[in-house]
C-alpha cells in the first residue's frame, strides 16, 4: 500500500480513455463499476469536449459480483457495437473488473463483432496512465497498421498527440507548419482526430514525428520495426530544440532543412533590455519528463534562469532525466508522490515554479509563482486561443506564459522604491496580476498546516529554527521586495552557518549580500 | 397560514416507477469525502483502494481545495492483491504514519472501495483493531464508499450510518438534525427552531469529535437531505423517532419541514407564526424574482445527487415547471414519499439509470432545462439543450428560507445565460 493525497497519473484505463476520446470512429468497452464513469468529466469539463467520451461501462454492481459479470460484459459489448457503429473496438478492465478476471478481450473475441476488436491488458495495480496511453496506441496500431507502399511525395505521420494533452491540439498545428515549409506532408495525425481506418494508412508515410514519447514511443518503435520508418528523437519545444528538430526531420527525409523565423520573436524579447531583470533567476521544473527536459533546456539557453532542481513523475523516462539533472548540477527528483515534490521545492525555495496543475497548489501554498507546462492540467489550461508550445509560435508563447507570473523589469525597481506607497507596494504583488498576486514569502514560512508534526524538531541543523534574526536584521529584511525576500533570508542563513553563526545581525545580512553578489 | 397544503389526487408517490439498469453517470459514494473532510474538521477519510479512487477524488476535488485536504487513498498495490504483503499490516503501518504527522486527527475512518469489497478486505476487524492500538486519541471508524455499493451522496449517508453505533447513550429529549450543511445553513435551521423553544437541538454530523450527540429512546430526529436512509434505520434501530416531512428546499418545503417538527415538539400556530411569517415571506419574494424565468418551462431530471424528488417538488409547486422525468438513482420511499405526495402524478418517475436509453428520451422531450452530472453537461449543451449540473446542489447553501431564492436562481441561470447570449449573431 502507497499513501497518497494528489497524483500526477490516473490508472491506465484513463490512459487509452485518454487515446480513444483523442480517436474518431472508435469504441472503448469498459469493464468497469458504476463509479468509475467519472472520468467522462475528465474530458467534457476539463477540456471542455462537447461529446461524451466514446466509452460504454458495464456498470457492474455489488450483486453483481456473485453472478454473471462475464455475460453483462458481453450484453455491453454488443450494445455498444450496434448503438455506435465504430470502425473498430478496444476492450478491456478497470482495476476492480481486473480482480474479477472476467477476461474482456477473450470474452469479445468470441461475439462476432464484424469490426476489429483489440484487446487491452493494462495491469491496474502495477502501471499508471501514461503506460496505458503508450499501450493502447501501440496495440491499436500493432493490431491495424502493416507494410504499405509509400506515398510517392514526402510525408510523415505525427505521433502521439491526445485528449487532455497540455496544448496537443495547437502543437499539431505548429508542427505541421514546420514540416509544410520544408515541402513535407502529413500523412496521418494519430491518435488526435484518427479514425481507425487512418491508422491503416499509416505505414504510407516515408518517417514518424514522435511528438510526446510518453503517449507513442512503443508505436514508433513498433511501426520502425514493421514498416521501416524512422522516427524523430527531437521534441520540438523551444527555440533550440525547434532548430534540432527542423535538422533531423530533414535528415531522415532527405529534404533540406528550410524555416520561416519570420514569426520567431521569442530571442529578441529575450535580448531586450526589459528582460535583464530575469538573469539567474532560480526556477524549479516538474512535470512529465519530455516537457521537463525542453523546459530545462529553454530554462537555461532561452530565458537566462539558474536552474535549481528538476524531475518527473512517469519513471519511465528516469533515466534520461537522471542524466539531464547531473548536467544541470542539480539532483534529480523521480517521483509521484506529491508531498514530496512540495517538501523539495521548499527545500529550494526558488523564485519560480515550472510544473504541473499540482505545483500550481505547491506554488499558491508556498507563495512561490507557478506556471504550468505539462499534465496533469485543468480547465484553465485549455485557454481558447492559439497556445502552442512546439514550434516558433509556441516559444514566443512559453516566453509569454513564463514572464506572467514573475514582476516585470522596472516594476522590481519601483517596487523597491516605493515599498511604503499605500496603493504601489510589496504586499500587493505584481501589478498585472490583480487579485491573483501570490501571497508573500514571509506567510508561507509559518505553514499552516501540522503535518510536518515531529519530524521538523528532527530536522537537521540549518535553516531558520536555529537561526536567530536579531531585531534591525530583520527589519532590514523586510525592506527587501518580497520577491526576492525569501532568496535573502535563505542566502543570509546559509552564509551565516557557512560561518558557524547562529545569529544573523544587520551586518551578516550584508555580508552574505556582498557574499552572493553577482 | 397552516391552511392545509393542496394534495392532488393522484400523486408520484403512486406513479409506476420506470426501473433501468445499464450504465449510469453517477459518481460514487466516495465523493461524498469531498465536503465530509470539511464538515468534521478533527476527522480524516483514508480510502483504502486503488489509484483510481485517488484519481477521482482528484478529479472531483482536488482542484477546488487548496487547503492540504484530509482525505487521502492507500493505493492497493499488486503485492497488497497477490497476498506477498499482509493487506492489514500495511495498513497498520500507513495509518500510524498518517497519525503521526497529523496529530490533530481525532476520527479517522477508512473508506471501502470497489477494490478493497471484491477482495474482501475486512475493514471492520481493521476498524476495531486500529481503534484499540489509537484509543483514546483516535476513534477509527469504518465504511464503503464504493461505487459497486453506493452512489454519490450515498457515501454521506453510509458514513453517518457507520457513526450512529458508536453515539454515547442519552435518555434526554433533544431534537437531532442528521446531515451535513454548509454551517451558514445549518445556523438559520437551529436559529429558528431555538426561536420556537425547541431544545436542545444537536447535529450529526458534530464539527469536532467531542461535540459528538448522544441518542436514546427519547431523541427525535429529523433528516437534512434525503439520502440518509440508512442513517435513518439505524437511528430508528437506537430508538430515536423519526420525524418525517418534505425536504425543505424552498418557502413550502421549509415551512412544512420546520412545522413537522414544531408539531412534535408542541409549539403553538402563534409561536410558528411568530418566527416563520417574515422569513417566509422574503423566501416567497425571491424566489418569485428567480422563478421569473423557470415559470412554464419543462425540466428533466437525470438522477444523480438523489435530491431529484425533493427539487422536483420546489421547481414544480413554487416556480412554476413543468416536471417531464424525475430520475433517482433510488428511490427510499420512507424519506421523499413526503416530498412525492406533493407533485401531482405525470412525469416519468425513473430509477437507476440505462444512460444511453435516457438520453434518447432526452433528446425526443427537448426540455428546456436538463440536470445532470458533470460528465454529460457540455455534450448536452452541445446538442442545444440547457443544463444544471447537480453537483453544485450539494455544495452550495440551497436549504431553508433564506436560501429558497439562491435554490432557484441555481436553475434559473443557465436558462438566463441561454437567452442573454446572442453568439449565432455574431458569427
Amino acid at each position: 500500500m502507497k499513501l497518497t493525497v494528489w497524483t500526477y497519473e490516473g490508472p491506465p484505463h484513463v490512459g487509452a480513455m485518454r487515446v480513444a476520446t483523442a480517436m474518431k470512429g472508435l469504441h472503448y468497452v469498459l469493464h468497469a463499476p458504476q463509479g468509475d464513469t467519472y472520468a467522462d468529466l475528465l474530458f467534457t469539463m476539463i477540456e471542455r469536449r462537447d461529446h461524451r467520451p466514446p466509452v460504454t461501462y458495464t456498470t457492474f454492481e455489488g450483486r453483481d459480483l456473485g453472478e454473471d459479470t462475464a455475460g453483462i460484459f458481453k450484453a455491453t459489448c454488443q450494445d455498444a457495437y450496434d448503438r455506435f457503429k465504430p470502425q473498430a473496438l478496444i476492450v478491456g478492465a478497470s482495476c476492480t473488473a481486473e480482480l474479477i478476471q472476467d477476461d474482456p478481450g477473450g470474452l469479445a473475441e468470441t461475439m462476432n463483432i464484424p469490426v476489429p476488436v483489440i484487446p487491452l491488458e493494462l495491469p491496474s495495480y502495477q502501471r499508471k496512465e501514461n503506460f496505458g496511453s503508450d499501450e493502447t496506441f501501440y496495440q491499436i496500431v500493432r493490431h491495424l497498421a502493416g507494410p504499405m507502399d509509400r506515398t510517392p511525395d514526402v510525408t510523415v505521420n505525427l505521433l502521439g498527440p491526445l485528449a487532455l494533452g497540455f496544448r496537443h491540439r495547437d502543437d499539431i498545428e505548429e508542427v505541421k507548419g514546420l514540416l509544410y515549409e520544408m515541402g513535407i506532408g502529413v500523412n496521418v495525425v494519430a491518435p488526435f482526430d484518427a479514425t481507425p481506418e487512418d491508422i491503416t494508412r499509416l505505414g504510407a508515410a516515408h518517417a514518424n514525428i514522435l511528438m510526446y514519447p510518453e503517449h507513442a514511443e512503443a508505436a514508433a518503435r513498433h511501426l520502425e520495426k514493421t514498416c521501416g520508418q524512422p522516427y524523430t528523437k527531437t521534441v520540438p519545444i523551444g527555440v533550440g530544440a525547434t532548430h534540432d528538430f527542423v535538422k533531423e526531420v530533414a535528415q531522415i527525409c532527405g529534404v533540406e532543412p528550410k524555416t520561416d523565423l519570420s514569426r520567431l520573436r521569442q530571442p529578441w524579447w529575450s535580448k531586450s533590455v526589459d528582460s535583464t531583470y530575469l538573469t539567474g533567476k532560480r526556477v524549479f521544473l516538474f512535470g512529465d519528463a519530455t516537457h521537463v527536459q525542453t523546459a530545462a533546456r529553454i530554462a537555461r539557453d532561452e530565458m537566462g534562469f539558474e536552474v535549481v532542481g528538476l524531475g518527473c513523475y512517469n519513471r519511465e523516462f528516469a533515466r534520461p532525466i537522471r542524466a539531464l539533472a547531473k548536467e544541470f548540477g542539480v539532483p534529480a527528483l523521480i517521483t509521484d508522490d506529491y508531498l514530496e515534490v512540495e517538501q523539495a521545492i521548499a527545500d529550494a525555495a526558488p523564485e519560480m515554479i515550472l510544473g504541473t496543475q499540482m505545483e500550481r497548489h505547491i506554488g499558491k501554498r508556498l507563495g512561490i509563482p507557478c506556471a504550468v507546462i505539462s499534465a496533469p492540467v485543468h480547465v484553465q489550461d485549455f485557454p481558447a486561443r492559439y497556445s502552442p508550445q512546439m514550434g516558433w509560435e509556441g516559444a514566443n508563447v512559453i516566453f509569454d506564459t513564463w514572464i506572467h507570473p514573475l514582476v516585470m523589469g522596472l516594476e522590481e525597481h519601483l517596487l523597491a522604491m516605493f515599498r511604503e506607497d499605500f496603493e504601489f507596494h510589496d504586499e500587493a504583488g505584481p501589478s498585472h496580476h490583480g487579485g491573483h498576486s501570490p501571497k508573500p514569502i514571509e506567510a508561507a514560512r509559518t505553514p499552516d498546516r501540522v503535518e510536518e508534526g515531529p519530524s521538523e524538531s528532527e530536522a537537521p541543523e540549518t535553516g531558520s529554527d536555529v537561526m536567530v534574526w536579531l531585531a534591525d536584521a530583520e527589519k532590514e529584511l523586510k525592506k527587501i521586495p518580497f520577491f526576492v525576500r525569501g532568496k535573502a533570508r535563505r542566502n543570509t542563513e546559509k552564509f551565516a552557518a557557512d560561518q558557524g553563526l547562529h545569529e544573523i545581525s544587520l551586518d551578516t545580512l550584508y555580508e552574505a549580500k556582498a557574499h552572493f553578489a553577482r | 397560514m397552516n391552511t392545509p397544503t393542496s394534495v392532488p389526487a393522484t400523486t408520484c408517490r403512486d406513479a409506476p416507477i420506470l426501473k433501468e439498469r445499464g450504465q449510469r453517470e453517477v459518481f460514487c459514494g466516495l465523493t461524498g469525502i469531498i465536503w465530509l473532510h470539511r464538515k468534521m474538521q478533527d476527522a480524516f477519510f483514508l480510502v483504502i483502494g486503488s489509484r483510481t479512487c485517488a484519481h477521482l477524488l482528484q478529479s472531483a476535488a482536488g482542484v477546488m481545495i487548496f487547503a492540504e485536504p484530509r482525505f487521502g487513498t492507500a493505493i492497493l498495490e499488486e503485492g497488497d492483491l497477490a497476498g506477498m504483503a499482509d493487506a492489514h499490516e500495511e495498513l497498520d503501518r500507513e495509518v500510524a504514519r498518517l497519525l503521526s504527522r497529523r496529530p490533530d486527527i481525532k476520527q479517522l475512518f477508512l473508506v471501502g472501495s470497489c477494490p478493497s469489497e471484491v477482495i474482501k478486505l475486512d475493514l471492520a476487524r481493521a476498524a476495531e483493531r486500529l481503534t484499540q492500538v489509537h484509543a483514546p486519541h483516535v476513534r477509527v471508524l469504518n465504511y464503503s464508499g464504493s461505487g459497486i455499493e453506493t452512489t454519490f451522496t450515498q457515501g454521506e449517508d453510509a458514513c453517518l450510518a457507520s457513526m450512529v453505533p458508536v453515539l454515547p447513550s442519552t435518555d434526554q429529549r433533544e431534537l437531532l438534525l442528521v446531515g451535513a450543511l454548509p454551517d451558514v445553513v445549518e445556523d438559520q435551521a437551529v436559529s429558528l427552531l431555538t426561536q420556537m423553544g425547541i431544545g436542545p437541538i444537536r447535529v450529526l454530523p458534530a464539527p469536532r469529535t467531542a461535540e459528538t450527540p448522544g441518542i436514546g429512546p427519547n431523541t427525535v430526529f429529523a433528516c437534512l437531505q434525503p439520502f440518509l436512509g440508512d442513517t435513518a434505520a439505524a437511528l430508528t434501530r437506537r430508538g430515536a423517532h423519526h420525524i418525517q416531512a418534505p425536504f425543505p428546499f424552498g418557502e413550502e418545503g421549509t415551512t412544512l419541514w420546520l412545522r413537522a417538527i414544531a408539531d412534535e415538539f408542541g409549539v403553538d400556530d402563534e409561536t410558528f407564526a411568530r418566527v416563520t411569517d417574515a422569513p417566509r415571506a422574503r423566501a416567497r419574494k425571491a424566489i418569485a424574482n428567480a422563478s421569473e424565468h423557470l415559470n412554464g418551462k419543462t425540466i428533466f431530471f437525470l438522477p444523480d445527487s438523489q435530491l431529484e424528488l425533493p427539487l422536483a417538488r420546489f421547481l414544480t409547486r413554487e416556480c412554476g415547471m413543468e416536471a417531464i422525468e424525475i430520475g433517482q438513482p433510488y428511490i427510499h420511499k420512507g424519506l421523499v414519499g413526503p416530498d412525492m405526495d406533493l407533485i401531482p402524478a405525470g412525469p416519468t418517475i425513473s430509477e437507476g439509470q440505462d444512460v444511453d436509453k435516457q438520453l434518447d428520451r432526452v433528446r425526443a422531450a427537448r426540455p428546456d432545462l436538463t440536470v445532470c452530472g458533470l460528465g454529460l453537461a457540455n455534450p448536452l449543451e452541445a446538442e442545444g439543450l440547457t443544463t444544471k449540473w447537480a453537483i453544485e446542489l450539494v455544495f452550495t447553501p440551497v436549504h431553508f428560507y433564506e436560501q429558497a431564492g439562491d435554490l432557484a436562481g441555481l436553475f434559473s441561470r443557465p436558462v438566463r445565460r441561454r437567452s442573454l447570449l446572442k453568439l449565432e449573431a455574431a458569427e
